[in-house]
């Protein structure tokens, strides 16, 4: 019986959360909330399941009905995958004991439970999919959710900047059905286990990896592609800002990650590994820089977020030379991933508390706040300890793994870009934690909390988040250790 | 797990676990909050004490340790003699400090968020004592700087926060400068742990010798700055904004000596004789030489109360760098013993501002005409340990500067004889007009009485301490010849240091 | 030239006059549109490559990626049509606004 659910576990994580999201269409806002909490609760032992069973057995495999490939779905779980269905569901988790209390049960917001509940779903079935074909229905599934529930609350500029984020994801993911095409009309198959045994540089190949390459950097809003990230990250509502800043985005990369070092590996230009590098330096310069010079607070963790994506572009020309400056690199990227994720999420989760306490999230008009807020004072402060990249916590961990692996492979300017980050990052976030600690000003008034939300509730899974990412930075070394199970051979330390 | 074990892990665990149960409490619980604390310190101080009992009993090869997996180096603690010295230090000063504090803060605002961060702040100095590698110590060192801060701008001043800012200019730069270091050497040489002697592998020398003296000076670079090493000193005087309890532990005690230890280690326990061979440590006792006067002669200039102890702390920290950066292990014994002899001494100086301070609204040197009439007690704690930092017998300054003084001439490095005397004259110059003015001048009217009849001169929990830090310092002076003394203990450390 | 090549330039071609009304006009509807020929444009490429193999029966894969593709289409045309309208009954104008016409044309920053 325990042999037969971690066969099925694939299946079973992703439909978990796509039975109950047609279940809370279907129920109403009553009934939704609960079904929304249980579907969380359910998918905790489940990735945990997942995790250990790939750490023991290594690489999981699950054919759809049966069928099996070229013509059926395969599910293919590696160390990678099993740790983004990991940070998935924990963020989620969080996010939904947020939204339960931020959300409440408002009908206005009704539509938010079926749509988040699809997202996450579609979000694991990205990570799962084992076919280039099936990861464009995956992002579109992923996109259309997300833009929907950006513009939940119906107001103008969320409604102008889900359109906007419409347009540039349906282009973004046409780019790489582009892509898909060519690659399936060089090579005769979409599965990649096929793919990369077979794959080789030829000129259509590497045209098919320039397009899928320029439509998924859109989608993970790298610069100077980025432009539709910040409207639609801050007026979305807060628990929605962070399921895509902190999941969203890491599913576009997620794929880049798996072209470019594992699956279309051979195709990969050195040069233009570098120009990622580049552009990803540039990111994080620039998006820190942007987020200085904001007034709104979700307008800066939006910008902060620009900067961070920045980071994981620094893996690509590490990756490139092989070596243990490449498993440095593959660690220490996707372990940002991870910590970012769970101290983003936090980040915009606090926002959310001050909006909704004060009213305004205007970055002067929050002096004193540790004293008013404190719990969400102190998450917002500690997750900003993980976009410094300080210990404790997993942005310093990743922060190490990249610096070691610039020095490794003599490119150590990536170092300093590294280190510089965090310098940008500390102004920004002393700009705002600065004036927590200060003498507030006489007169600001707290908005009465609607009754139906739960404060203790929201502040501690935001609170919960923002220290599992510090304690990532301590006891990290398993999630290290799961990152690396069947790792692509570049970064394996396997002369291929 | 052993006792050894369990010590170790207790002493660094304690302070964070208080610090848990102190935010929890909430603002307004401050018996609850006073009892939570000291019950914390006490346990802390026990932990400690014990981690010191078994380094002592393992020494030197058997030391206890503990630790987990992490990157491939490992987050590890280990009870060492060196490091159970710092320990000691901070853990027994911290229940010390704990009780001046609840004195000092009792009209303040925000107790909560202070004595939660002050807890973090032990916590990581006890983590940085007891670091067994330099992926954990800076792991610590970090925390360090990220907890120092709320504490530094406690008053929500403007002033207040622009020392903050200051602070942080200084120490994150350098921590990233520290990171890049302290990575980069573990490259070349692999996951090192301290080790007495130093754990650079000779060969080194020859084959990254470039690479090895930059690694120096970034790991000097990032040290430096809690080190108030010149010219990475500026902060320390911009953070006296912060109240008398943190710049008495914190900017006496556990932050500034996380910098000077973090040296030792480095030049001790990973360079070692590597050191010397590439010529870094010669630099590093130069500059620490330098400090040394220049910290003397700003502190002269000083009206400030506290900015004086300030440029007097940024120079007594170069004798314990100039101390492990010489040649010769009664040096370095006399560097390691300053770290514990300064501490108790600037400590009961700093208490004597807060107390000084909170009683009289005297902040300023030319404010202390005849204060010894009304703060009896406190000046003579303050007097003491005046003459402790100058150099004069019994109290235990004096002790370490004979060592450095010994220990300079037999590294060869004689000038640093003129270093020390020309300090102690510069020490006599700017603390002994105190003393002349707080006994011998003509006190306000409202003083010329003594304290008001019946009532003590100060809050008894502020005063109390500062009597038991001096009355400790001149412990530490009388009592160095006996074997569990700072001093002898140090000496025991360089023996094992230096053992050339 | 073969059959399937005809066709992926045809693809391409198609795909870059979507972009270019994509970037270049304002118009919510137009950009919509312009989305859907650029789809177009992909369709032809998979159309031709299951024709790449002259002479036998296509292979049925790129058709099903079509159908998969079309469905997609369709429904995020119709998401991104409700949109739209709901955004011209709140703003009065169907486009993103002013400056961002600009931002379109740049493509970023």
């Amino acid at each position: 019986m325990a042999e037969w659910i971690m066969r099925q576990l694939p299946a079973l994580i992703i439909l978990v959360p796509f039975t109950a999201a047609p279940l809370a269409y279907l129920l109403g806002t009553r009934f939704g909330r609960p079904v929304g909490f249980i579907s969380a609760l359910l998918s905790q032992p489940l990735a945990v399941l997942l995790a250990i069973t790939v750490m023991r057995e290594g690489t999981l495999r699950y054919e759809v009905g049966g069928w099996g490939g070229p013509l059926g779905i395969d599910l293919v779980a590696d160390g990678l995958t099993a740790t983004m269905v990991l940070v998935t569901t924990v963020v989620g988790l969080f996010v939904t004991i947020y939204a339960l209390g931020y959300f409440g049960d408002r009908e206005r917001y009704r539509f938010f439970w079926p749509l988040w509940l699809f997202l996450w779903g579609s979000l694991l079935a990205l990570f799962f999919s084992g076919d280039i074909f099936n990861l464009y229905v995956c992002l579109e599934l992923v996109s259309m959710s997300a833009v929907a529930l950006v513009g939940l609350t119906l107001r103008r500029e969320a409604l102008v900047a889900a359109m906007r984020y419409m347009l540039a994801a349906i282009l973004g993911s046409l780019f790489y059905l582009f892509g898909v095409a060519l690659i399936y009309g060089a090579f005769g198959s979409v599965d990649m286990q096929t793919l990369r045994e077979i794959v080789r540089a030829d000129t259509t190949a590497q045209a098919a990896l320039a397009l899928m390459t320029v439509g998924l950097v859109l989608k993970t809003a790298l610069f100077p592609l980025h432009f539709w990230l910040p409207p639609a990250h801050s007026n979305a509502p807060s628990p929605v800002s962070a399921v895509l800043s902190a999941l969203v985005v890491k599913g576009s990369f997620y794929i880049l990650v798996r072209l470019w070092v594992d699956v279309a590996q051979p195709m990969a230009f050195p040069g233009v590994s570098t120009v990622l590098g580049i552009l990803g330096a540039t990111a994080i310069i620039w998006g820190s820089l942007q987020a200085f010079r904001q007034e709104r607070l979700k307008m800066l963790v939006a910008y902060s977020t620009v900067a961070q994506i920045g980071y994981l572009f620094l893996m690509f020309p590490l990756v490139t030379g092989g070596g243990q400056a490449a498993t440095d690199a593959w660690m220490g990227g996707i372990f940002h991933a991870v910590s970012h994720a769970l101290a983003k999420s936090a980040m915009f989760l606090a926002a959310g508390l001050v909006l909704a306490r004060f009213g305004h999230d205007r970055i002067d008009g929050l002096a004193g706040l540790s004293r008013r807020a404190p719990m969400t004072a102190m998450a917002f402060g500690l997750a900003g300890v993980t976009m410094m990249g300080l210990p404790p916590s997993g942005g310093f961990v990743a922060k190490w793994l990249l610096i070691r692996a610039s020095i490794e492979a003599g490119q150590w300017w990536w170092a300093v870009i590294v280190v510089t980050g965090g310098l940008l990052a500390a102004a920004y976030v002393f700009r705002v934690v600065g004036p927590f600690f200060s003498r507030e000003p006489e007169g600001i008034d707290d908005l009465d909390l609607d009754p139906g939300r739960s404060p203790w509730a929201m502040e501690g899974a935001t609170l919960a988040l923002a220290i599992g990412a510090l304690l990532l930075g301590v006891l990290g070394q398993p999630l290290l250790d799961l990152i690396m199970v069947s790792a692509p051979a570049l970064v394996a330390g396997v002369t291929p | 797990m052993t006792w050894e074990t369990t010590a170790l892990v207790a002493g660094v665990a304690a302070p964070f676990l208080t610090a848990v149960l102190i935010f929890a409490l909430g603002e307004h619980r401050h018996a609850a909050r006073s009892r939570v604390n000291l019950a914390g310190a006490a346990l802390t101080g026990t932990a400690v004490l014990a981690a010191a009992a078994a380094a002592l009993a393992g020494a030197p090869d058997a030391y206890p340790s503990v630790g987990i997996a992490l990157l491939d180096i490992g987050f590890s603690l280990r009870a060492d003699m060196l490091g159970t010295l710092f320990a000691v230090v901070a853990g027994v000063l911290w229940l010390i400090t704990t009780v001046y504090a609840i004195g000092y803060m009792s009209h303040a605002s925000d107790r909560a968020r202070f004595f939660g961060f002050f807890s973090v702040c032990v916590g990581s100095a006890i983590g940085i004592a007891l670091s067994a590698n330099l992926l954990t110590f800076f792991i610590f060192y970090e925390i360090l700087t990220l907890a120092t801060y709320p504490l530094v701008i406690h008053s929500g001043t403007p002033a207040a926060l622009k020392g903050g800012r200051t602070y942080l200019t200084y120490a994150l730069p350098a921590g990233g400068a520290l990171a890049v270091g302290v990575v980069w050497l573990n490259l070349i040489a692999g996951p090192v742990e301290f080790t007495a002697g130093g754990s650079l592998d000779p060969v080194l020398a020859s084959t990254h010798a470039g690479s090895l003296i930059v690694i120096f000076a970034l790991l000097m670079l990032g040290l430096g700055v809690k080190a108030a090493l010149f010219p990475l000193h500026g902060w320390l005087p911009a953070a006296m904004v912060a109240p008398a309890p943190v710049s008495s532990l914190l900017h006496a005690v556990a932050v500034v000596k996380a910098g000077v230890f973090g040296i030792a280690r480095v030049v001790l326990e990973v360079y070692g004789p590597l050191g010397r061979d590439l010529g870094v440590t010669q630099v590093l006792a130069v500059l620490a030489g330098f400090t040394i006067i220049f910290g003397s002669v700003r502190a002269i200039a000083q009206d400030d109360f506290k900015k004086r102890l300030a440029f007097s702390t940024i120079a007594q920290l170069s004798y314990i760098t100039l101390g492990v950066a010489l040649a010769s292990p009664i040096a370095i014994a006399g560097g390691i013993a300053h770290l514990a002899h300064h501490a108790a001494m600037k400590i009961t100086m700093f208490f004597t501002a807060g107390a000084v301070a909170e009683e009289v609204k005297a902040y300023r040197v030319s404010e202390f005409d005849g204060l010894g009439k009304r703060m009896p007690l406190t000046m003579t704690a303050f007097s003491l340990a005046a003459i402790g930092i100058v150099g004069v017998p019994p109290v235990a300054g004096f002790t370490s500067k004979w060592l450095l003084g010994v220990g300079g001439v037999d590294a060869g490095a004689g000038w640093v004889i003129a270093v020390l005397g020309i300090s102690s004259v510069l020490n006599a110059a700017y603390f002994f007009p105190i003393i002349h003015r707080a006994w011998f001048r003509t006190p306000k009217p409202e003083w010329a009485h003594g304290p008001a009849s019946g009532k003590p001169e100060g809050d008894m929990r502020m005063i109390v301490p500062l009597v038991i830090t001096a009355a400790i310092g001149l412990a530490m002076g009388v009592f160095a010849g006996m074997d569990l003394s700072p001093a002898s203990w140090a000496q025991a450390i360089a023996g094992w240091e230096f053992p050339w | 030239m073969s059959q399937t090549d005809l066709y992926t330039l045809a693809g391409a071609a198609l795909f870059i006059i979507g972009l270019y009304g994509l970037m270049t006009r304002p118009h919510l509807l137009h950009k919509v549109l312009a989305l859907n020929i650029s789809s177009a444009g992909v369709f032809f490429v998979l159309v031709g490559i299951a024709r790449r193999v002259p002479g036998t029966t296509p292979d049925p894969l790129p058709h099903a990626m079509v159908l998969t593709g079309i469905v997609v289409t369709v429904s995020s045309t119709a998401f991104a049509l409700a949109l739209a309208k709901r955004i011209y009954s709140e703003t009065g104008i169907a486009a993103l606004d002013a400056s961002d016409v600009d931002a379109e044309e740049n493509a970023g920053g």
